[in-house]
């Protein structure tokens, strides 16, 4: 769960689009130079190697969802700093330049929307703030929404984009992990189906909470997936890693992932999952 | 001096000087010195950096969790395996008897001596370790059995082989389950509460702390502990433990019966809590602890 902490400011964003002006643009996963036009056409995903690009909260949304559909929820929820943090800069100065960076509150945007016309709940990680790390006020979207979801009977979708912990919130972050566990706990008693959503990266105290616990768990391409931060295990083991450790297609060889499907498929595979859970049961419950 | 810790080396000599008066000197100097010795104490365990806390929590001799399942409990039998790949020693658990009531034990096991520590992993579990105490928590359930947890660890194990087979995965379902566990939890925070890898046996109906032990978001070195806020007291102070539990003066590594005593009152008056709650009551009140955690505000 600690590798952000050693990670130098700007590091662990090897993936993140770099977008040169103009009609190229270079993929960090293959290095190759590719067209813009084209990695847009395809759901902003490499035509070269296939790995996609990070997206942020606001365009997975308009990705996934039907246009017009998306209620926000808990919008005005934010962090504070209950512990008074500072390293080499405050916690607060950290979360306004957050803010203004994505226009975003948090970590997360959560909210209602339909997919084909299935009202669904939603959340969903925005990692260009504070690399979409767990803070008390994350933790609390989260769960709200469970919650939520939970009382109105709607399938629930989260899509994780997250380092795991927000250390600038210590032990606080840390128990989101249980809170969120515990919410989904309810849920699966209301027998509401979740569907986990892994995304590049998805790490740390998110990976071993609410993102391992889906019904279903489906991953984009390549995203990096795991409870440990790669170089941590590079310095514990003191050997380099096997090629495509704790990439999604790894974790889908180790059982650890229903499917892996390319972003442009990810609306059509909801459709289909939602419409499987919509029909009322023909059975009884057990 | 092996396994001394800086802070306490002013203590262990006037220790030691005290032992050598009261073979060949007068009682009153005696006397005069163990007072002292007690000022001294109280003074440099008044003072304790969060590093040094760190340092203590992390004492080698420090009781680990079979020592306080030996020191505390009868009729332990030791209960091994995942039933799925293998038996994780980082994590130890099984039957035992707590003040003549049957109990489900299970905490994170750290070892003593070289041979110990790499057997034991450094009490740094595989998601075997998480699933087997997930399976002692169940055996508990369906027989309407407490569970006493310790935790111990410096954090769940960053390898390939706990990756592949599903770390995340083990933490992330111990803690869904064990907030709906129908019976109840009692968690003792003995020494390093390092992370997701602690938590994953930390979420009960009541937290209790060691008073020297530290409990965080990542397991800190250096000045970390400094900004992380992750004593004893601190942790009470946010709401995450319940509990306090003294330690003997020194700290527990100096006297492991009397902390063994004190982890008895503690344990047993908690217990005795708990007993006169339903499952329901239980999993209600349980999920409520773990739903106020956090602060944050909202515009509305
Ligand atoms: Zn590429």
């Amino acid at each position: 769960m600690a590798w952000w902490f050693r990670r130098r400011e700007g590091e662990g964003r090897s993936r993140k689009v770099v977008i040169a002006e103009g009609l190229w643009i270079k993929c960090e996963a293959c290095r190759e130079i590719v067209y813009r036009a084209e990695v847009e056409r395809n759901a902003r995903t490499c035509p070269k190697c296939r790995a996609p690009f990070r997206i942020g909260a606001r365009e997975r949304l308009e990705l996934l969802l039907d246009p017009g559909s998306f209620e926000e929820r808990d919008a005005g929820l934010r962090s504070q700093d209950p512990l008074g943090f500072k390293d080499t800069r405050r916690y607060r100065d950290r979360l306004r330049a957050a803010r203004e960076k994505t226009g975003q509150e948090e970590a997360v945007v959560s909210g209602t929307g339909r997919i084909e016309g299935h009202q669904i709940a939603i959340c969903v990680f925005e990692f260009a703030f504070m690399g979409g790390s767990m803070a008390s006020a994350v933790g609390e979207k989260v769960t709200r929404a469970v919650e939520f979801a939970a009382r109105k009977r709607l399938p629930l979708v989260i899509v994780s984009c997250s380092g795991g912990a927000r250390m600038q919130e210590g032990i606080l972050s840390l128990m989101q992990m249980a809170k969120t566990a515990a919410a989904l706990h309810r849920l699966a008693e209301e027998r509401v189906p979740y569907i986990a959503v892994l995304t590049d990266p998805t790490t740390g105290g998110v990976m071993a909470s609410f993102a391992s616990l889906g019904d279903i768990i489906v991953a984009e391409p390549k995203a990096l997936i795991g409870f440990a931060g790669p170089r941590v295990i590079a310095e514990t083991i003191r050997q380099p890693l096997p090629d495509g450790f704790q990439r999604s297609e790894f974790l889908l060889e180790h059982g650890m992932v229903d499917l892996v499907t390319e972003r442009k498929e990810l609306r059509e595979l909801l459709r289909r999952i939602l419409a499987f859970f919509a029909e009322p049961s023909a059975l009884p419950l057990p | 001096m092996r396994d001394v810790l800086d802070f306490e080396k002013p203590l262990l000599e006037i220790e030691a000087r005290l032992a050598e008066l009261r073979q060949t000197g007068s009682p009153e100097e005696a006397a005069r010195l163990e007072e002292r010795l007690r000022r001294q104490q109280r003074k440099v365990f008044a003072n304790l950096t969060p590093w040094q806390r760190v340092q203590l929590a992390r004492h080698p001799r420090r009781p680990y969790t079979l020592d306080f399942i030996r020191l505390l409990m009868e009729d332990f039998v030791e209960l091994h395996g995942d039933r799925a790949f293998g038996d994780d020693r980082a994590v130890v658990g099984g039957l035992a008897r707590f003040e003549g009531q049957s109990v489900v034990v299970v905490g994170h096991q750290k070892g003593r001596d070289t041979r110990e520590k790499i057997l034991r992993n450094f009490g740094m579990p595989h998601p075997e370790g998480y699933r087997k105490a997930l399976r002692l928590m169940k055996l508990a359930e369906k027989f309407g059995k407490p569970v006493v947890t310790f935790i111990d660890t410096p954090g769940a194990y960053p390898g390939i082989g706990a990756e592949e087979r599903g770390q995340a995965e083990a933490i992330a379902r111990n803690l869904r389950e064990m907030t709906a566990l129908g019976v109840p939890i009692v968690v003792l925070v003995t020494g390093e509460g390092g992370s997701g890898g602690a938590l994953a046996l930390g979420v009960g109906d009541r937290v209790l702390m060691l008073e020297h032990a530290v409990y965080s978001v990542i397991s800190p070195e250096g000045c970390a502990a400094e900004i992380l806020r992750l004593t004893a007291a601190d942790l009470l102070k946010l709401g995450v433990i319940d509990r306090i539990v003294g330690e003997p003066p020194g700290g527990a590594h100096r006297d492991w019966e009397g902390t063994a005593e004190a982890v008895r009152g503690a344990l047993r008056a908690t217990l005795d809590e708990l007993r006169t709650l339903g499952p329901d009551e239980l999993v209600g009140q349980r999920y409520a602890k773990f739903r106020r955690i956090g602060v944050f505000e909202e515009a509305l």
